[in-house]
């Protein structure tokens, strides 16, 4: 199912200049392109959000794998995983939304598109966020990535037999573990406002 | 036994004091109606009190310096409380002894002599990206806000007047609206004081801050024009009138900030082509702060917008041009003066409380002021926030509106301007004062004591009562992260054609003008970094291995440093603590040397055997989470200017990711598979700060990202850009070793440190690295030695030469290197 994204014209338009200047009025748009943005270098997991913009999975096309360059489509589709929440809609409607972005969260931390965080991408994760200016050794960050794992596996399956052996967090789990967070209201950025004017894929 | 030597001090003191006593009470009761001279000298006076000359001076500094020593006290009462209620005391002893007030607060000494300094420190320290970047709400904030406050206070109590709940009162519209004007702005001095205690976010600090600041402008404009229509009486106003009113507006508070600005400009070309006379220099600036403050009040213009304005443009520039010594002395000198004409002002206006003569009790005013004073200050607030948003990417919370309008203090400012109202214009001008000042009590008194715990618990009751997860937790943060590099991909208020101008033409025209050209060559905004890191990391170091001997490190006995040594064999772990002692701030030095070892130590031990215990891993979590950029956190206080904790955070984070983006870009230049993960690396490679400056690469990164990438692919030693000598050095110093240091060098590496994720790169003795950029023949090792696992201790190696070990490293790097950490 396909969310139908209402954008006003001007913030298309406000977009599209964001992206005419990032891109240097090219019509692509690379991470070198991004990076570059200099609040960016000092975020944490900025690297894991430049991929989420070259990510096929969060095109809604179905593909898979990354590009190398996006076109303003593909930009917007992304920017739009970050529209406030519409009053009138139906809860089966909210339902995909969440889905939809919890979708997105997911894929940022599963980078080898099998479905699964991996406790060796959870670790990666982690890490990022994990400041190093204190007494921690990478050691330390890895458990507690371990630490996580564990207790997500034990709330998802319950408990586990002595060779059972716990793969990683499928999206489902994800989901379910996640469900505490008021995505629809935190996940947005109140560029993109409710207003019908253009129907964008 | 110890009083014996004290007490012929003692004794003396007592003589002298009852000789000379009656001789000064005398000389006293006499000065005051004649001159010294006529007194009747019977003899050669050896030794005179002469308590009136210096009484004043003597009493002020007395009591400052007891305010100042108030500061046990301060966890539970916020400073500015304390000082009012000491200058109570104060007020109270000197009225006993005068029966008058001979100690008040003159507002011309106060609007002189004690606000411009604070003023000055504060545009002086001002966050100016921060600043400016939240300018358009700092001024809606300021005018807006200031106008709604003045009018709706001023209209509500000629409402309440006319309707008769104060009484008979010789006040009329005019009046109530000059009132409302002195009572609407915002006080910087009181804002600081209580601000610093509750450590909010920085937006919302610099919201509040910046508004009270640049409300000068609005306050003064207003108390003007009110003053002038309260002589013209209330017939001749007219629109004419009231379009010259808002016309002085404009006029005032441009004119104001554009003194500022020139004055900024004379104070940034002073140092610019004062380089020689470096003492005199840092006085420089305060004189010419001061004459930016006397020049706009003499031209009537707002004097608190040119001193800040000076303070702001000036800051980057003379940072720049002066000797680093002259910025730390103009600094502290700062502070002091600051510090002192704070603590003096709030001694004061607690005197002053105890006058009788002021003091003119009408209920209804006092309460309803204050009453008006508080709602108006939480509906402006929160109205102008709610439009603010409207245009924010992340809207400001509703406990940081409730934290704003609670900020609104009113202080000494507002007190000034009530006690130079002309009492035959204003025949109600002790009530007004008094209602100043119980305003001012009670903003400062109760708002400040109450404003930690009313953050604190409206912050507590928003955190859900069940503790969260691991992965919420984890997630949580990440999603701030998310939503900060989403603000900054769509293009903040901050990040547009204006500011990206603007930059330029600052960076080409205006630092060519304003800066020495030694200056401008030192910019370079990492070098800058490294430099300052380095300078902290050598401090640190030469206070560590000081205090512990040079060879401490091998000779460790001590119980938890057993583990300590037995690391170190094992490669890496001596390093990382190393790495971990260079984060502490100077000041926690000590204890950062004494507990990292241990923590970390037993932190890894414990971790590899306990790693379910939720707890351990949460508390770290907690605390090594990366603030995202909602919580960061401003420091800005009056008593000390450490490093912002959050900026370390960031410009580690800043590292990380060049050093990341370069190694993928090598790795795309060259074809190698990179690293699976990204490498860790504490810090830069202080290597650049080498004493020839012909080394300085203009892809300064670039050169030690290549030393890391290359190590990561073994057997790779070219490097695209670098310098053919750091070149050599790559494939040489791959995992160069320090033999006198680890002295197995040839049993295999712990399991650990060969493990699949070939990253638990942990950087060798940053302290070592440091010394190494001093030695040339060390130049050979620079880069590699971040990567190699052997800590390099070359405070061990200093005198050992350097060209043989090299030598004899390099037929075992191919043997090495694969073992070696990446």
């Amino acid at each position: 199912m396909s969310i139908i994204f209402w954008l006003r014209r001007q913030d298309i338009v406000i977009l599209h200049n964001r992206f005419n200047q990032l891109s240097h009025n090219s019509d692509v748009l690379r991470r070198e392109d991004l990076r570059k943005i200099p609040d960016l270098a000092c975020n944490p997991i900025q690297s894991q959000i430049v991929e989420a913009f070259f990510d096929e999975r969060n095109f809604k096309k179905g593909g898979e794998g990354s590009v190398q360059e996006i076109g303003f489509e593909e930009f917007l589709t992304v920017m739009s995983y970050f529209r406030p929440p519409e009053t009138h809609l139906t809860a089966e409607q909210k339902e995909e939304i969440r889905r939809t972005k919890m979708r997105f969260l997911f894929n940022m931390h599963d980078t080898d598109n099998d479905g699964t965080i991996t406790l060796e991408e959870y670790r990666h994760v982690v890490e990022e966020l994990l400041s190093r200016s204190g007494s921690l050794g990478k050691e330390t960050a890895k458990s507690i990535a371990d630490a996580a794992m564990l207790e997500v596996a034990s709330i998802s399956m319950g408990r586990m037999g002595p060779d059972e052996f716990y793969a990683g967090i499928t999206f489902d789990h994800f989901l379910k573990i996640l469900k505490e967070l008021e995505i629809e209201t935190r996940m947005n950025i109140h560029f993109l406002n409710m207003d019908t004017t253009f129907f964008c894929k | 036994m110890r009083l014996l030597p004290t007490c012929p001090c003692f004794l003396g003191a007592s003589l002298l004091v009852c000789v000379t006593l009656p001789l000064a009470a005398g000389g006293g009761a006499n000065a005051s109606q004649s001159r010294p001279a006529e007194i009747n000298v019977t003899h050669v006076p050896v030794v005179t009190v002469k308590w009136h000359h210096v009484e004043t001076s003597y009493l002020v500094a007395l009591w400052i310096l007891v305010a100042g020593l108030n500061s046990k006290l301060k966890s539970f009462f916020p400073e500015s409380a304390l000082l009012i209620i000491s200058g109570f005391i104060l007020g109270g002893i000197v009225w006993g002894a005068d029966k008058a007030q001979t100690f008040k607060l003159v507002p011309r000494n106060f609007f002189y002599f004690l606000l411009p300094q604070i003023i000055l420190d504060t545009g002086y320290f001002m966050p100016n990206k921060l600043f400016f970047s939240n300018l358009g709400a700092i001024l809606v904030h300021a005018v807006i806000g200031t106008c709604w406050n003045a009018a709706a206070v001023g209209i509500s109590l000629w409402g309440c007047y006319l309707g008769g709940a104060m009484g008979n009162l010789q006040i009329g519209l005019l009046q109530f609206l000059l009132f409302g004007s002195l009572l609407a702005a915002v006080d910087p001095v009181a804002v600081i004081a209580v601000f610093e205690e509750v450590h909010v976010n920085e937006v919302l600090f610099i919201w509040v801050f910046g508004e009270s600041l640049l409300n000068d402008g609005v306050t003064v404009v207003l108390y003007n024009v009110f003053d002038a229509f309260v002589s013209l009486g209330g017939e001749k106003i007219n629109a004419g009138e009231i379009i010259k009113g808002i016309v002085s507006f404009f006029v005032v508070a441009f004119g104001g900030s554009l003194i500022g600005v020139v004055f900024a400009i004379l104070i940034s070309l002073l140092t610019k082509y004062t380089g020689k006379v470096q003492i005199i220099e840092a006085g420089f600036i305060f004189v010419l702060g001061y004459l930016s403050y006397l020049t706009a009040e003499m031209l009537s213009l707002s004097a608190i917008l040119s001193v800040t304005f000076c303070g702001v443009c000036c800051q980057k520039y003379v940072n720049a041009n002066m000797d680093e010594k002259s910025v730390t002395a103009v600094r502290y000198a700062m502070k002091v003066f600051a510090n002192g004409s704070e603590t003096m002002i709030f001694v004061f206006l607690g005197v002053t409380a105890i006058d009788t003569d002021i003091w003119v009790w009408n209920t209804g005013f006092i309460l309803l002021t204050l009453l008006f004073v508080l709602v108006y200050r939480f509906m402006g607030v929160f109205f102008l926030t709610w439009i603010l948003n409207r245009y924010r990417l992340v809207p400001i919370e509703l406990i940081d509106q409730i934290v704003m309008s609670f900020g609104g203090l009113r202080g000494a400012v507002a007190y000034g301007l009530a006690a130079s109202l002309d009492e035959t214009r204003i025949k109600e001008k002790n009530l007004m004062i008094t209602t100043t000042l119980i305003v001012v009590y009670f903003t400062v008194i109760l708002q400040g004591l109450t404003m930690k715990p009313l953050v604190k618990w409206l912050k507590v009751k928003r955190v859900s009562p069940t503790e969260l997860k691991l992965i919420e937790k984890v997630n949580n943060r990440a999603f701030e992260h998310i939503l900060a590099a989403m603000e900054d991909i769509s293009g903040r208020i901050g990040d547009n054609w204006w500011t990206r101008g603007w930059k330029r033409f600052e960076d080409t025209y205006i630092t060519w003008f304003l800066m020495k050209p030694e200056a401008r060559k030192n910019r370079d905004y990492l070098f800058s970094i490294f430099h300052k890191l380095n300078l902290e990391d050598a401090i640190n170091y030469v206070t560590e291995a000081e205090k512990r001997g040079s060879l401490a490190f091998l000779n460790q006995t001590d119980g938890t440093i057993v583990n300590f040594e037995k690391k170190l064999r094992f490669s890496g772990v001596m390093p990382d603590i190393m790495s971990e002692l260079d984060f502490g701030e100077k000041s926690n030095i000590s204890d950062i040397k004494d507990t990292v070892p241990s923590v970390s130590l037993n932190i890894h031990e414990h971790e590899m055997k306990r790693m379910n215990e939720d707890f351990n891993a949460h508390h770290l979590l907690q605390q090594h989470l990366y603030r995202s950029r909602k919580n960061h956190r401003h420091k800005y206080s009056r008593s000390n200017f450490s490093i912002n904790q959050s900026e370390d955070e960031v410009q580690e984070i800043f590292q990380r990711t060049m050093r990341s983006r370069l190694e993928s870009f090598k790795s795309a230049k060259m074809g190698v598979t990179p690293a699976k993960k990204i490498t860790k690396h504490p810090k830069k490679d202080p290597n650049h700060k080498t004493t020839d400056k012909s080394k300085k690469h203009p892809y300064g990164d670039e050169d030690f990202e290549f030393s890391e990438a290359d190590s990561a692919y073994s057997g790779d030693g070219g490097a695209t850009g670098g310098s053919s000598q750091r070149r050599g050095t790559y494939t040489m110093g791959a995992g160069v070793e320090n033999p006198a240091f680890m002295p197995e060098m040839d049993t295999p590496p712990p399991p650990w440190v060969t493990e699949a994720e070939a990253d638990t790169s942990v950087a060798p003795s940053q302290g070592a690295q440091r010394y190494l950029p001093w030695s040339p023949r060390n130049l050979h090792r620079l880069a590699p030695l971040r990567i190699s696992d052997r800590s390099t201790d070359s405070f061990l190696m200093a005198d050992a030469p350097a060209t043989e070990e090299s030598s004899e490293e390099s037929p075992q790097q191919p043997s090495q290197r694969d073992g070696t950490h990446m």
